[in-house]
């Protein structure tokens, strides 16, 4: 017999048990959906009436790509841009708490980056303002993101055509975007709400749990003997295991899927690209089910296997910044994200929710399918010598 | 339900189990050592021995739950180590523990695993129906299982193990912990079962199903096969003799001579108005030790025939008793 066959109808059949236990159907979609609309409800002034921020800008460039970043940064409603002399200050007024953010653009900067040479922008946010960081780093990122787009273009250029005048081409790839796009856009839809930060930071964090049931699974199976009838049924080993990890990974993207609908139609989040979407979504489901299934292995009993992949949610979930906007945190905290698939997801689906292309969350979306899959790849060896004892 | 002992063979089919030199050891304890048995079609056989003697490392081993250290399994003439998938299709395992999905119907249950035998469609719902009605929980059927007693998960738990129409069945310990209208429930399945011409190994505890329902009997304690064989080769083994107490009135000491005259008997002497006779095969010769009797102008009033048990041969093979509490 294949492993095909068998494992759907495994997996089938835990789907079944899955639908019919209703604290699932809590801990997947409710609770997630609940929590979201709680906090943003909680937080909804920060981001309506009460927001404000004041971004330092040290611009030692002067060219008109600067100036498009400043103007930017001040159409953002509630913003108040400082201009500062030069980096030090910023970094000065920053650390101070003066200001929430501040952003330093090179001197260069316009020349660089109409020479295809690329170009560095730096954000430096305050501990104090993590939503008001979080903003300047998201715009900030979205305009660098569009300026890649113009380099990428003219570098693209300059090689088929050696003698071409790099700034007019430069210029003519900007054409095809215009700056002032980058200036309107801004303003209204690369700042994301609360809601949507707490929508997606929820649906992350909780998609760790939705899916945990399934190869947590395999040790129920042991303990309630069927694992036994299971080993003596004429299918291959394998499909056993292929069957908890299929149903795991239709959990997990059901019940993110609906989170995504429902945030999007009830409480007014806005995840952006639908593809991209689509995308970190199906990298978020094959991660947690991975990551879920190896600290599973460790364990002993299914309550244990519980525990642990609890702990690996909740500490994953804080890490990687499902409750507070750590992205904008200064050094290692900002950057300790990484190390969690929460951290990648949470980058990727912000960056989306900004208004970031396309293109610009593949990188997210394949660190985090990486780790799924090596974790995955770990586990699936470990979980053999469950069932083969 | 005919006397398992009495039943009538013809020429020896090919066993549908064969197993030898089975061994197992965890941690340096010998759980198992050199365990071997054949079962053939319609053949009932017992593996009796106490709690922990070692009867359900054998089963795991057979049905490919727990790799051996030495021996082979051969089930309807294929490996369970090179043909596992073809091999488990002649198997049917009805585990000690009852292993259900709780929140699942029986019926649920009993189509989820026909699916992973590969029967589907018509098949399926017929073999349902079948068992279900074998088990007698057809009234039951689309019940979750977590709403059934102890003993209706039990019988369902059997149910599950008959599904796929095995050469072999497999029970360990089945009417462990179970009411007696459920026992005899399941002790009735698993006849009908073995009399459609199944081979059953069943592990046990208990004297009186081994007895009740096994063709042959393997005594296992601390993982070792100490004998086989039908009841009455087992009684044989150990040198026991039936009692036969005979109730009579008339002259019972010319009763007893002419008694003891009869093949078979050890001994007959009077004891309280009738006799008490000790002497081998006594169903067999009863006929005779009557006639005999009756011709010394003894008036039979009772015939008790007492046959040497299970639990006789279990006590004078390893020096303790098969149950604890016993």
């Amino acid at each position: 017999m294949s492993v095909i066959r068998p494992a759907f109808l495994i997996a089938r059949k835990d789907l079944v048990r899955r639908i019919r236990d209703r604290t699932a159907i809590l801990t997947a979609v409710l609770l997630p959906l609940g929590l979201a609309y709680i906090f943003s409800l909680t937080l909804a002034n920060v981001d309506d009436a009460g927001f404000e921020a004041t971004y330092a800008v040290a611009d030692a460039d002067g060219g008109h790509l600067a100036g498009a970043l400043t103007q930017t940064l001040g159409a953002i409603g509630s913003v108040t841009v400082e201009p500062v002399p030069d980096a030090a200050a910023a970094e000065r007024r920053t650390d101070d708490g003066d200001v929430d953010a501040a952003i330093v653009i090179p001197e260069g900067f316009t020349a660089g980056v109409e020479a295809g040479r690329g170009a560095e922008l730096i954000v430096r946010t305050s501990a104090d303002a993590s939503i008001a960081g979080l903003v300047a780093t998201s715009v900030v990122r979205s305009f660098a993101a569009r300026l890649d787009a113009v380099s990428v273009a003219v570098a693209a250029a300059s090689a088929a055509d050696p003698g071409a005048d790099a700034a007019a081409l430069a210029e003519r790839a900007r054409q095809l975007e215009p700056s002032t796009e980058v200036v309107e856009a801004t303003a209204e839809d690369r700042v994301f709400s609360s809601i949507t930060f707490f929508a997606i930071g929820m649906a992350v964090f909780f998609l760790f749990f939705a899916v945990e049931f399934g190869v947590r699974g395999l040790l129920e199976e042991r303990e309630d003997g069927t694992l036994a009838r299971l080993l003596v049924a004429p299918i291959p080993q394998v499909a056993i295991l292929a069957g908890k990890g299929l149903a795991a990974l239709l959990v997990g993207l059901v019940s993110t899927t609906l989170l995504v609908v429902a945030t999007t139609v009830l409480i007014d989040a806005r995840w952006g690209n639908p593809i991209g979407v689509g995308l970190l979504v199906v990298a978020g489901v094959v991660a947690a089910v991975g990551v879920t299934a190896l600290v599973s292995t460790f364990a002993r009993t299914a309550a244990q296997a519980g525990a642990y992949a609890s702990i690996v949610a909740v500490v994953g979930g804080l890490l990687g910044g499902t409750f507070f906007p750590i992205a904008s945190a200064p050094g290692l905290l900002g950057s300790i994200r990484f190390l969690s698939p929460q951290g990648w997801l949470m980058e990727g689906f912000t960056g989306l929710a900004s208004g970031e292309a396309l293109r610009d969350v593949l990188v997210p979306a394949v660190a985090t399918l990486a780790i799924g899959v090596i974790c995955g790849a770990v586990a699936w060896r470990r979980a053999r010598a469950v069932v083969a004892r | 339900m005919s006397d398992p002992s009495t039943r009538s063979r013809g020429p020896a089919p090919e066993p549908i189990l064969r197993c030898s030199g089975l061994r197992k050891t965890f941690d340096e304890r010998v759980a198992v050592a050199d365990v071997g048995f054949e079962i053939a079609p319609g053949e009932t056989y017992g593996l009796l021995g106490p709690n922990g003697a070692g009867k359900t490392t054998p089963i795991s081993m057979i049905c490919g739950l727990l790799a051996r250290d030495a021996g082979d399994v051969i089930v309807a003439g294929r490996a369970v180590d090179t043909h596992a998938v073809a091999a488990k299709a002649s198997i049917g395992y009805v585990p000690q523990e009852i292993a259900l999905y709780p929140d699942l119907t029986a019926e649920e249950n009993l189509r989820f695993f026909g699916s992973l035998h590969g029967i589907a469609g018509d098949e399926l719902d017929g073999r349902v129906s079948r068992v279900l009605e074998t088990v007698a929980l057809t009234d039951r059927a689309r019940d979750r299982a977590q709403e059934y007693s102890g003993g209706m998960q039990r019988r369902l738990n059997i149910a599950l193990g008959l599904l796929n129409d095995p050469a072999l069945l497999i029970l360990d310990e089945p009417t462990v912990g179970v009411d007696p209208q459920s026992r005899n429930a399941i002790l009735g399945s698993v006849a009908r079962s073995s009399d459609e011409g199944m081979a059953i190994l069943y592990t046990t505890h208990y004297m009186e199903e081994a007895e009740r329902l096994c063709d042959r009997v393997g005594i296992i304690d601390e993982g070792v096969l100490r004998a086989e064989g039908t009841r009455r080769e087992l009684v044989g083994l150990v040198g026991e003799h039936d009692r036969l107490r005979i109730d009579a009135d008339g002259d019972l000491e010319d009763a007893a001579d002419a008694t003891r005259r009869v093949a078979g008997v050890a001994s007959a002497a009077v004891a309280g108005g009738g006799l008490d006779v000790l002497m081998r095969d006594a169903r067999g010769a009863l006929a005779d030790v009557i006639r005999a009797v009756d011709g010394a102008g003894g008036a039979i009033t009772g015939v008790e025939v007492h046959e040497p048990n299970l639990e006789a041969v279990f006590l004078h093979l390893t020096g303790k008793a098969l149950r604890d509490e016993a």
